[in-house]
């Protein structure tokens, strides 16, 4: 496996460190429908207003998990660095709407030897409810 | 769930960095991200779902022919949308869980082979959508050589009404 292009070593960090960043302000119904052309996900409920408020009940079109979870990586490569994880994984917790605005919060939960660091990961929407939570790996030169 | 190809263009990856909002050059400046010891550009971590644009049996996608919306605005049948496969819409399917397992860089220019298996399944009953069926699907990218670059473990839920966050 590639060593890739780390920012950072596993021993600048310690078990409780933790990074916050803003990930999406005000989120845009323009940037779901990006995501949609970009991810070739074009379920309606997270394009077209009428069929989300319509039949399927919901106040407005929602934007997709996987677009959040794209957002909380950006937290993991802008901390971590480039090709330095090893997984990433979520639990899709609260749909995120158009305007909202999300935090990802990144925090320590082990650093090995080897350079090896566990990350727990949170993203909020700007009334603190988490939207998603996660954990990562990342191997880090030690 | 026949397997099938999925080539890697820097369009493909621009496009999809840039509906992340990314400011990382990695994602498309070559010469920047061939002054990186990754040597060249690569692909966002969750890069690997826009697969889904070369997978010929998945609805609602990239070659697949997108079908008019087949519910119009309103109408009650719309809410079961999510049982037609390939349909308008899949209002009761959810996305629970993903994660992704990294064995190389996704590279811009990589020929990958998909496949996909299912997982597990379970079922539990659901505080805000009634009883809630959950089913595990794992897809394997590999490089041209049979490699394996990413392992996606996908969970869907399948909801008996709609769940508000």
């Amino acid at each position: 496996m590639s060593a890739g292009s780390p920012k950072l070593r596993a021993r600048e960090l310690a078990v409780g460190t933790s990074r916050e960043q803003v990930v999406v302000e005000t989120l845009s119904r323009t940037q779901i429908v990006m995501y949609a052309g970009a991810s070739g996900d074009f379920n309606p409920i997270h394009h077209d207003e009428p069929f989300a408020t319509g039949g399927a009940g919901y106040p407005s079109v929602f934007a997709h998990g996987m677009l959040t979870m794209g957002l909380t990586g950006r937290l993991l490569t802008d901390w971590l660095g480039d090709g330095v994880l090893r997984s990433f994984g979520v639990r899709f917790v609260r749909q995120v709407w158009p305007g909202d605005t999300l935090t990802a919060r990144g925090t320590v939960t082990a650093v090995e030897a080897d350079g090896r660091v566990a990350i727990e990961l949170v993203t909020t929407n700007q009334r603190g409810e988490p939207v998603v939570a996660g954990e990562a790996v990342a191997q880090l030169p030690a | 769930m026949a397997d099938f190809e999925f080539p890697v263009d820097r369009t493909a990856i621009l496009n999809f960095a840039a509906a992340l909002g990314e400011t990382n050059p990695i994602y498309w400046d070559e010469e920047h991200a061939k002054a990186t010891p990754l040597g060249g550009v690569i692909a966002p971590p969750t890069f690997a779902v826009a697969s889904a644009l070369w997978n010929p049996e998945a609805g609602l996608r990239g070659i697949r022919q997108i079908p008019a919306r087949q519910v119009p605005p309103g109408e009650a049948d719309a809410g079961r949308a999510g049982s037609r496969s390939g349909g308008g819409g899949s209002a009761r399917l959810l996305h629970g869980e993903q994660r992704f397992e990294y064995h190389q860089p996704l590279r811009a220019g990589m020929r990958l082979r998909v496949s996909s298996r299912p997982g597990r399944s379970w079922e539990k009953e659901g505080k805000r959508g009634g009883k809630l069926r959950f089913r595990e699907t794992i897809t394997e990218l590999r490089d041209e050589e049979g490699v394996l670059v990413v392992t996606a473990t996908s969970v869907g839920i399948v909801t008996e009404k709609a769940v508000e966050g």
